[in-house]
């Protein structure tokens, strides 16, 4: 390998290369790409439509008006699919270290920090193109956010994609078989979304139970909620968005740890 | 001139199972030294601290004169590794999969088309490049391993029991592959295997047994006036229906 190789340049041809694969496996899996569209559609088009009468909304930031249920639940959908999509990547992770192929990518020259990022840029970009397609599927359903929105949500679904798909990196490394993945969807995805300003306000909560809000108020989902939502409407919230990249980088952190050879979780596992 | 691997007193535990214990050999360039052991001997283990996947805490291994502990990026640039089991994305195709090896070296799309070619032509895969792994045989996915191990120009060649479930054609097709590349002088090869019949009288041998090495030379030197089954059964004091397992 002529030493170039192992420079930037390198390293961007790493990128493309983990990029491409995971693109090229999600687009062979349409009914991946079909679940993930119908999972915050039938939200959108039952749940949202027979709550909307039931669920009443005062004016909160980022919103001016009075807004409709189903405007105000579709920054939750949109993290529902990041939240789901983080976790599809930990579970590919943890397939390709059952059939070896995970062994490819370790035995790379790049540092495995870097290799294992690549692999979550991979994963979140294959989740915002989910996230637009549901937000267009949502513009026909009269979800129409002022144009800029679908530009300034673009930062906001790249920290929480990343935030997301850190944490479901770490759960990759400490899950020893596929069969004990079952176990994520019910103590972390639905946990974590029902547990969050996804699909009601926090004063709303706070209203019901103290130590439900403040368990919502604990959990780092709620600010990817709300960093996706005011970007969706060209604002930002500093707030969320220092909790997201926080919350990314220790779990990031806590990643790298496990699976480098010489500290973590993966290399210690007799093979 | 510089060794393609030199490991040196290498030792491994999983907690109070000592792996290794104080290993050393050495790979040139354009040998092939065939690693013998039975199951369990320590040899996946020994190729798993060599390709970083485990740290190695004792001792040194280098390869190609960079310490894979404190130079991992050009040590595991400069070698090739073939797994046990099977590594290959069943999802793609061969090419692909070669593309994708290629782009975790920093080669781009463009240069590795070529090299994919190249190297399929060298393992007699050419006309298969566009067919997906799941509709391989056993001996074609080998191959195909093997193609992908080279896509970088490695001057160390890794292959860990690398005809495991073959029949026997295809075991022989394999073999040959591989004696091919060591012949050529561009590529150093540790070759590990329990099956006997897999290495030539002339060839360098590491005997390793429970972890330590307990016979290094060719395997006509450690054989002497015996086959060297029996000389192995007589050295490790195991039994031959081990290793027919």
């Amino acid at each position: 390998m002529t030493p170039n190789r192992l420079g930037w340049s390198g390293r961007l041809v790493a990128l493309g290369g983990i990029v491409w694969r995971e693109a090229i496996r999600f687009a062979q899996q349409r009914e991946r790409f079909l679940s993930a569209l119908v999972r915050p559609l039938v939200w959108l088009f039952i749940f949202a439509a027979g709550f909307r009468s039931v669920l009443g909304l005062s004016i909160t930031p980022p919103y001016e008006t009075y807004v409709l249920y189903e405007v105000y639940v579709t920054p939750g959908l949109c993290a529902m699919i990041q939240l789901f999509n983080g976790m599809q990547s930990s579970l590919s992770m943890v397939y390709d270290r059952e059939t070896g192929a995970m062994r490819t990518l370790l035995v790379s020259p790049y540092p495995r920090w870097f290799v294992l990022s690549a692999k979550l840029i991979a994963g979140v970009a294959v989740s915002i193109l989910q996230v637009y397609a549901f937000l267009l599927i949502a513009w026909f359903w009269d979800i129409r956010p002022p144009p800029i929105g679908y530009l300034t949500l673009l930062p906001a679904l790249i920290l929480s994609g990343m935030m997301l798909g850190a944490i479901g990196l770490l759960l990759s490394s400490t899950i020893k078989q596929l069969e004990n993945f079952a176990g994520v969807m019910n103590f972390v995805i639905f946990p974590m979304f029902f547990a969050s300003s996804a699909l009601y306000p926090l004063w709303r909560i706070q209203e019901s139970s103290e130590l439900l809000y403040d368990i919502c108020w604990l959990n780092p989902f709620t600010y990817a909620v709300e960093l996706i939502r005011f970007a969706l409407y060209g604002q930002v919230n500093w707030t969320a968005t220092g909790i997201v990249v926080a919350v990314m980088a220790a779990f990031m952190a806590a990643a790298i740890y496990a699976y480098d050879p010489s500290k973590g979780l993966v290399g210690r596992k007799r093979g | 001139m510089t060794a393609a691997l030199r490991v040196e007193g290498v030792s491994h535990a999983f907690g109070k199972v000592q792996a290794l214990n104080g290993v050393s050999l050495t790979v040139e360039q354009g040998q092939f030294v065939a690693l013998l052991g039975v199951n369990g001997a320590g040899k996946s283990t020994l190729f798993s601290l060599i390709t970083r996947l485990y740290d190695n805490i004792s001792g040194s291994i280098e390869v190609c004169g960079h310490d894979v502990r404190r130079q991992p990026g050009p040590a595991l640039a400069r070698m090739g590794v073939v797994f046990q089991s099977r590594s290959l994305d069943m999802s793609l195709t061969i090419r692909q999969n070669l593309r994708y090896h290629a782009a975790l070296h920093g080669i781009g799309r463009r240069e590795a088309v070529e090299r994919g070619d190249r190297v399929l032509e060298r393992v007699g895969l050419l006309d298969k490049g566009g067919a997906k792994v799941a509709t391989l045989s056993g001996g074609q996915v080998r191959r195909a391993e093997i193609a992908r191990a080279l896509m970088h120009d490695p001057t160390l060649l890794l292959l860990d029991e690398a005809t495991v479930g073959l029949d026997v054609r295809s075991r022989a097709d394999v073999v040959d592959t591989v004696r091919a590349l060591a012949d050529s002088g561009e590529v150093g090869i540790l070759w590990a295997t329990h099956l006997f019949d897999e290495v030539r009288t002339d060839d360098p041998v590491v005997l390793l047994h429970k972890g330590e090495v307990l016979a290094h030379g060719t395997a006509a030197a450690i054989a002497g006036v015996q086959t060297l089954s029996d000389r192995f059964l007589e050295l490790t004091g195991v039994d031959e229906r081990e290793i027919a397992a």
